[in-house]
């Protein structure tokens, strides 16, 4: 276990590090104050800085006595699927309506799987399409337009 | 009586029909997610959280803690019938309730989880309201400083008690503690971190934040190496455990029960420490400890007590302190806050009928569980073969849907996609998802505790080790840091959580 290199870790570490890094720039422009009377930044200063140097010891632990980690493979096809069904989701809900927005959403999330078949995507969407609309427009009286303003009809 | 006066008053509450269909309806939904492996209380309570903001205070605590305990329940059926535990807390049930299902003797496993966690429920529900006002009257005489530390108390220990590396988890806290900074200061109304969008103001949501790092990262991390599961039982027979059983589960049963109610209130994962401790202990004190492992029901009765009884006892620092121990009850907390209560040490004497009728409810929640899930054992075998291309979608799309519901902001949704991608990366890199979480909702209150308790000792930070209270919180919180950080303790720690993966 000693001696050896992890990649996880110095990954792990360097993104503490930037977050870190990335609010205590930020911080930098707001007012710090005193202890007394800390103003916006102080506490996001402090905090930023000591993530920062947690995630440096991780790093250079990483480099000396990582803790090995297998960290497999990365389903590409799944993460982009599923942040392409949340974004488009953010994107039309307003305008394109509950129902087409709702179906879409699942289509793309039913495809982040490698194993599901065109079609099985589809019904399932379908189905996932009605229940929605069953818990959320029926059910819980959610006040969203069934079909938006997109819809010239 | 005090205690009896305040339970009568709960039950009152918890017995309105409405409150009865709310708290069956949560307990119904916990066992499925229970019993579905890969879907976790924490990720479902995120995602039913927008929904319940309609419904009455009380109504929707019940409901989400009927989930919670639930869920632990459900667990235990996955973990017996085919040998996945549904919930990190089921997975020492799985060792001899699994053995027990393939000799033939599901039913009395099953039916040994039940009576015991109804038995544990019970007891932690006199626990929980015996306890929990003593401890509230200490809290109330707390100052700044001393709820500061105790929030330092709460965070660090939630680290040493988790599985994981320790300085992982604790930049994962910090990572939480910024996260929680996003939006407008509390002093000043200055705007930080909002790069001008003014949906950002409120800060980032934290249901956005929950169902990112706990759900969507789960649900790429199970994408990684898709399984399609095998049920083995296919019908449950002879539920009723034969009058030895029933002699060899009461001591286990007592024993876990106690240990479950006492590591309950521990930050961190107090309901999966129950469980293993009292597997331990039933293995240390049995006659016949060749037979654990093998079928022995005392391993399936005591655990089973342990995880339950923990679950019910971890409200009493949420309802006392305002300190949640774990994840779910830190979206408790924001449970609380939907709906325009702070929790804290006043709760319970400014809304009594709302957190007795919550304690009460646990009991009939219990109650509920074994009446119902004993005679529909069958429906929840049939749930297990729903697969999970299926499921997955169901979950970001509710999910999705109910986020956006909060606030109708379409900035929530989108800040689920990026926790969730962060989640599932740091996850990978071997960092736990719980410390970011209550970090994040402890994060203001520490930011605010800090900055009043100085304000208080006009900018003399010494106030923290001078008040005798903030300063044996404060120890506490170090030697707890020092502990985790001996390579000794290090490896035992390894050790337990080793036994819990296989």
């Amino acid at each position: 276990m000693e001696n050896r290199q992890s990649f996880a870790d110095v990954l792990a570490g360097a993104i503490f590090i930037a977050i870190g890094l990335a609010f205590v720039v930020g911080s930098l422009g707001y007012e710090l104050g005193t202890p007394l009377r800390m103003g916006p930044g102080y506490f996001p200063l402090v905090t930023g800085g000591v993530l920062a140097v947690l995630g440096l010891v991780i790093v250079v632990k990483g480099l000396v006595a990582g803790e090995q980690i297998a960290f497999g493979r990365i389903p590409w096809r799944s993460v982009v699927m599923i942040v392409a069904a949340i974004v488009f989701f953010g994107l039309t809900i307003r305008n394109l309506g509950f129902v087409p927005t709702v179906a879409v959403t699942a289509l793309l999330t039913a495809l982040a799987s490698y194993r599901i078949r065109l079609l099985t995507a589809v019904a399932a969407a379908a189905g996932l399409t009605v229940l929605s609309w069953l818990v959320f427009i029926v059910g819980l009286q959610l006040r969203l337009p069934l079909y938006g303003d997109w819809f010239p009809f | 009586m005090d205690v009896l006066d305040n339970l009568a008053l709960g039950f009152e509450t918890a017995l309105q029909p409405e409150n009865v269909l709310f708290c069956l309806v949560g307990v119904v939904l916990g066992t499925a997610i229970g019993v579905l492996p890969g879907i976790g209380p924490t990720a479902t309570i995120a995602m039913l959280l927008p929904i319940t903001f309609n419904f009455e205070p009380v109504s929707s605590l019940i409901m989400l803690a009927g989930i919670y305990y639930g869920a632990q329940y459900g667990g235990s059926t996955t973990a017996i019938l085919i040998n996945l535990p549904g919930e990190a807390s089921a997975a020492v049930t799985a060792i001899d309730g699994h053995a027990m299902a393939r000799g033939g003797r599901a039913g009395p496993a099953l039916a040994a989880a039940a009576l015991g966690s109804f038995f544990a429920g019970t007891v932690a529900t006199v626990v929980l309201a015996a306890f929990a006002p003593p401890l509230a009257r200490v809290a109330l005489r707390f100052g700044p400083a001393e709820y500061f530390s105790l929030l330092v108390l709460g965070l660090i220990a939630s680290v040493a008690l988790a599985r994981g590396s320790a300085i992982k988890g604790l930049a994962m806290i910090v990572l939480g503690i910024l996260l929680g900074t996003v939006g407008q200061d509390i002093y000043t109304g200055t705007p930080r971190f909002v790069f001008g969008v003014r949906e950002l103001y409120g800060g980032l949501e934290f249901v956005s934040v929950a169902v990112g790092v706990f759900g969507v990262a789960e649900i790429l991390r199970n994408l990684e190496d898709e399984k399609t599961r095998t049920v083995m039982v296919r019908k449950v027979k002879n539920l009723w455990p034969t009058r030895d059983d029933f002699r060899r589960i009461v001591a286990p049963v007592l024993r876990g029960t106690g240990l479950g109610s006492a590591l309950g209130v521990l930050p961190g994962g107090g309901h999966i420490i129950a469980s293993f401790a009292s597997y331990s202990v039933e293995k240390r004190v049995s006659k016949q400890p060749e037979e654990f492992g093998n079928g022995a029901i005392e391993g399936v009765a005591g655990p089973e007590s342990a995880n339950n009884a923990a679950a019910q006892t971890s409200f009493i620092p949420l309802l006392t302190l305002g300190l949640p121990p774990n994840p779910v009850m830190a979206l408790m907390v924001g449970a609380f806050i939907v709906q325009g209560i702070t929790p804290g040490p006043n709760v319970i004497t400014d809304e009594p009928a709302l957190v007795w009728g919550l304690i009460a409810s646990m009991w009939v929640g219990n109650l509920l569980l074994v009446m119902l899930n004993l005679p529909l054992i069958g429906f929840w075998v049939k749930m297990l073969t729903i697969p999970y291309q299926v499921l997955f979608p169901a979950i970001i799309v509710f999910a999705a849907i109910g986020t956006y519901s909060l606030g109708f902001n379409a900035f929530d949704v989108y800040a689920i996609a990026v926790f969730g991608v962060l989640g599932y990366v740091l996850v990978k890199c071997g960092c736990e998802p719980a410390p970011l979480l209550l970090g994040f909702v402890l994060g203001p209150l520490l930011e605010e505790n800090l900055r009043r308790a100085l304000i208080i000792s006009r900018g003399d930070p010494s106030v923290f080790f001078t008040r005798p209270i903030s300063a044996a919180l404060l120890a506490l919180a170090v030697a707890a840091l020092v502990v985790t950080m001996l390579p000794a303790i290090r490896q035992r720690r390894e050790v337990v959580f080793q036994e819990e993966e296989g």
